[in-house]
Formats: C-alpha cells, sequence, structure tokens
C-alpha cells in the first residue's frame, strides 16, 4: 500500500488582522488533497482574498499555520512557497508588468533561477498550455482582456506550481473567453484553489467547494449539493443567477 | 480597453539597423549628435554631408525620406524660437526682402534650425529601428542604474492602463453633466487628479504584490544576453567616428 500522499495544501487555524486592527480571519481551517479542484465561494469582504495571500506568505497569519505540501508558509521558505503557489490576481494588468508576453513568463521561472534554454522551453510549454504561443513577443496591452487573463494564467503555470490559486478568474470576461479559460483549467494537471463568486463556474469547474463568510469557513462539500442548499447560499449572501435551478444540479 | 499601438514610431523590420545592439545604437546616436553639435556653423558643406550620412541610414532602415520628413514636424515649435533671433537682434544689419535682419541673428538662428534638425532626424531612425524595451535594455547594458530603466518600463507598460483610465473618469464627469470651460469650475478635476493617484498608487501595490508572489527579490531578471561584439561595436561607432573627422575638418579648414 502506497503511503497517501502529503495534502498540496492545509490551512490550520488561521487568524490574521491587518495592521490597522481590522480583524479579517478568525481561524480558518481546511485542507486540499493534491490533484483536487475547490472552489472558494463567499460574498464580498468575507476575506477571501486575505486567506489567499496567506496561502503565499505575502501575509503571514497571527495565529494558527498554512502548510503547502508538507512546507510550513513561515519567512525561511517563502522563495520555495512561491514556487509551490501560483496565484492568478483578478486584474491581468496589475500581474503583466514586463514588456512583451514571452518576458512576462519568463520572469518568475527567471527568479527561480533559470536560464537559457531550460527557461525558453518553460515559457514556450506554458504560453502553449493556454494556446497563447503565437502572442509571445508582443507587448502585453495589445491583447484582449481574456487574452490577457490567459497570459496571466501562463505566468503562474512557468512556475510549476504545486498548488494554483485562481482569484475571480471569470470576471470581465465574456462567455466566450469564459469558456476558454474554462476549457484549459480543466485540462490542468494541477491542484487548483478557484476563489469566485461565480457559482456556475464554480459548479461547472470545482467538484467541491468551501464557503466562507465574515473570516470563517461556514460550509464545506460537493460543489452541487451546496448550492442546492437556498437556506445556506442566502445565510452566507450567495446567489445563483436568474433562472439557475439548484434542484437540476442534485442529478447532475 | 485600448487597443492602440504604444509605439507608434518604431517601424519594424530586419535591416542592419534593426539588427544592430540597442546600446552600439545609443551610443552612435549621441556621439553622432555631439560630432554635429561641434561643427562650425560656417561649414555649411559639412551639414550637407551628415544630412546626407542620415538619408542613406534612413534608406539602409527602409524608413522613407517622407515619413522622416513628417516626423521632424515635432521640432516645429523650437524653430519658431529660432526665427525671432534675426528680427531681434543687435549688430550689423543685413537687408533680406526689404527687411533689415541682424546678421548675428541669422548665424544662431541657422546654427540652430540646421543642428537641431540633424538631431531629430538622428532620433527619428534611432526611435524607428528600436523598440522600446529593447531602448531601455541597451541603456541598462550602457551602465543606467537599473532603477531608472525599469521605471521607466513600467511607465512605458503603465501609460495605456492609466490613460485609459482617464478617459474613463472623464467620460463619468461628463455623463453628469459637468465640463468645466473656465478656471474656477476646476475643483472636479483636481479631484480626478488626486483619485488617478490614489489608484495609481494602489495599482502600484498590486503590480508589487503580483511580482513578489512570483519570486521578485528586489531585482530584474536579466532574461536575454545582449552582449555585443568588437565588430558590431566598431560597426556602430563608424558612423559617428566618420562625422567627427567631418567636424575636425571643418574646423581646420575655417577661413
Amino acid at each position: 500500500m502506497t503511503p497517501e500522499p502529503l495534502p498540496a495544501l492545509v490551512v490550520d487555524g488561521v487568524a490574521y488582522a491587518y495592521p490597522d486592527g481590522h480583524q479579517a480571519l478568525f481561524g480558518v481551517s481546511f485542507q486540499v488533497r493534491r490533484g483536487e479542484r475547490v472552489a472558494l465561494l463567499g460574498p464580498n469582504g468575507a476575506g477571501k482574498t486575505t486567506l489567499v495571500l496567506q496561502c503565499n506568505g505575502v501575509l503571514l497569519p497571527g495565529a494558527g499555520r498554512v502548510t503547502v505540501a508538507g512546507l510550513p508558509v513561515v519567512t525561511e521558505h517563502l522563495k520555495e512557497i512561491r514556487r509551490r503557489v501560483g496565484i492568478v490576481f483578478q486584474d491581468p494588468d496589475d500581474q503583466l508588468f514586463m514588456p512583451t508576453v514571452a518576458e512576462d513568463v519568463a520572469f518568475g521561472p527567471a527568479n527561480l533561477g533559470l536560464r537559457g534554454p531550460e527557461l525558453e522551453t518553460r515559457v514556450k510549454a506554458a504560453l502553449a498550455a493556454v494556446g497563447m504561443e503565437d502572442h509571445a513577443g508582443r507587448p502585453p496591452h495589445h491583447l484582449s482582456f481574456g487574452q490577457r487573463r490567459r497570459v496571466a494564467v501562463a505566468t503562474v503555470l512557468a512556475m510549476e506550481p504545486e498548488l494554483l490559486i485562481l482569484d475571480e478568474p471569470s470576471s470581465n470576461l465574456d462567455p466566450a473567453s469564459r469558456r476558454e479559460l474554462a476549457e484549459i483549467v480543466t485540462g490542468l494537471d494541477v491542484t487548483i484553489l478557484m476563489v469566485t463568486h461565480d457559482l456556475p463556474y464554480a459548479l461547472q469547474l470545482c467538484p467541491r467547494a468551501l464557503i466562507m463568510n465574515g473570516g470563517t469557513i461556514t460550509a464545506d462539500g460537493p460543489t452541487a449539493d451546496l448550492l442546492a442548499d437556498t437556506d445556506l447560499l442566502a445565510a452566507n449572501r450567495l446567489e445563483l443567477p436568474f433562472g439557475f435551478d439548484p434542484r437540476a444540479l442534485r442529478d447532475r | 480597453m485600448s487597443t492602440g499601438h504604444a509605439h507608434p514610431l518604431h517601424l519594424p523590420g530586419t535591416s542592419p539597423l534593426h539588427r544592430a545592439r540597442p546600446q552600439c545604437k545609443l551610443a552612435a546616436a549621441v556621439l553622432f549628435v555631439l560630432a554635429v553639435v561641434a561643427t562650425p556653423r560656417e561649414a555649411f558643406w559639412a551639414f550637407g554631408v551628415y544630412a546626407a550620412a542620415l538619408a542613406v541610414l534612413a534608406r539602409v532602415a527602409g524608413l522613407p525620406l517622407a515619413t522622416l520628413a513628417r516626423r521632424l514636424v515635432i521640432e516645429l515649435p523650437f524653430l519658431a524660437f529660432a526665427l525671432f533671433l534675426p528680427l531681434v537682434g543687435q549688430g550689423e544689419r543685413v537687408q533680406v526682402l526689404g527687411v533689415p535682419l541682424a546678421a548675428d541673428g541669422l548665424w544662431a538662428a541657422w546654427n540652430i534650425v540646421v543642428k537641431g534638425t540633424l538631431g531629430v532626424a538622428t532620433s527619428v531612425i534611432l526611435a524607428a529601428t528600436t523598440p522600446v524595451p529593447e531602448l531601455l535594455r541597451g541603456l541598462e547594458r550602457l551602465r543606467l542604474p537599473a532603477a531608472f530603466t525599469s521605471v521607466a518600463g513600467f511607465m512605458v507598460r503603465y501609460l495605456d492602463v492609466i490613460t485609459d483610465e482617464v478617459r474613463r473618469m472623464r467620460i463619468a464627469r461628463l455623463s453628469r453633466g459637468y465640463d468645466p470651460r473656465w478656471i474656477w469650475q476646476a475643483r472636479a478635476v483636481a479631484a480626478t487628479a488626486g483619485t488617478l493617484f490614489i489608484r495609481s498608487y494602489e495599482r502600484g501595490e498590486r503590480v508589487y504584490l503580483a511580482m513578489v508572489s512570483r519570486g521578485y527579490a528586489g531585482s530584474m531578471p536579466v532574461l536575454q544576453d545582449l552582449a555585443a561584439t568588437r565588430g558590431q561595436w566598431l560597426a556602430a561607432l563608424s558612423v559617428p567616428a566618420a562625422a567627427a573627422l567631418v567636424a575636425a575638418t571643418a574646423w581646420l579648414v575655417r577661413p
């Protein structure tokens, strides 16, 4: 019998208050197994983004601990943690800051010390994974919004992370870009934590979901079950779009 | 979202000028302009040689002379100033079409016009053959501190994003019936500027966060080895060297 591999992410009793005294997280605990795709749902201001920044050590918890594939998120390990955890931020313009797409994708792996042909292979593979290899030499601001989001995903994939965190991946995307991104995400062989309040997108991409509200996890279960529980959603300020029938979800 | 071309001066191509290392081109351009400026203003023939050399370079780069001429228009405001000099100058007067003009002023105006035009033409050719990111890398190779080049790089990258934000804020203002025309109505414009500053500052923080999340530790990685060979340097510097020779000759044969 092979031993169970280490979970990709363990968040254990994490509490965090911002320097101005505003407390955003009150003892958050959950685990993500390797290869899982998990949605993190919650209304605005629930603490989702704060939690995400705990996962790569941009913020360090006031209490509790975060472990990524067995490695605790502490100052000594930050470099390795940031290789293991890739975050795709909400606004691709924040993420794409280099003069060309290829240089931007190379930024992360180059910081890890990769150079020459090895770096080139990484960049090519990451761009191919999001279908953007033909745009390598272009400046990011010449791309459409959907293309920029895909390149933002590539910049993180190029670091070959253990855990890919997507912050509101579907925001501002038109339906076609949204579908294209979904196809890319489902095709990736990597553990994914997807932060969103786009419930149908969560259902489409993630078999499991966590609901977060007021700085704590209020529910954890199969996405279809959670979305079918109207009272649970209402209690957490989550709503399905008009015409979306939660009862139909159970039969999927 | 803006999709406009951000570097309208660049003319894509594969000419030897396009392929030359940016640091060589930058150094050659600056030295060439120095040689032009150091030439005595009386040596008309020398300026003819410079102009011919630039025309040949433009030809090699595939930059049509008409385009080059159109891009020279940018110096017009400065030339307007030069035109004043013969009118207000002191000393000996010469009659030109019945208008008494100062001879000294005429010389000064000629000096500014010819050297300015040659200088602008040089930078137009440089800009047409070198994309902005490469220019920045060239400056880096010339030992400009990385802090300056990365700030300039971010500026180029985010100019469009910020311009777009300004445009949206202006439309929002207009949509609420506010179109200030007088200085005492400037309050909303000032508020817009303030908001823009805060937004850009916050964007800066988010960009930094994204950089740190991808392992940024204080210095930008050098992705491409752009070192120039001795031959490339020699080829590039032959142009300003020839110009320096012309300038020196002009001084020697001066009446």
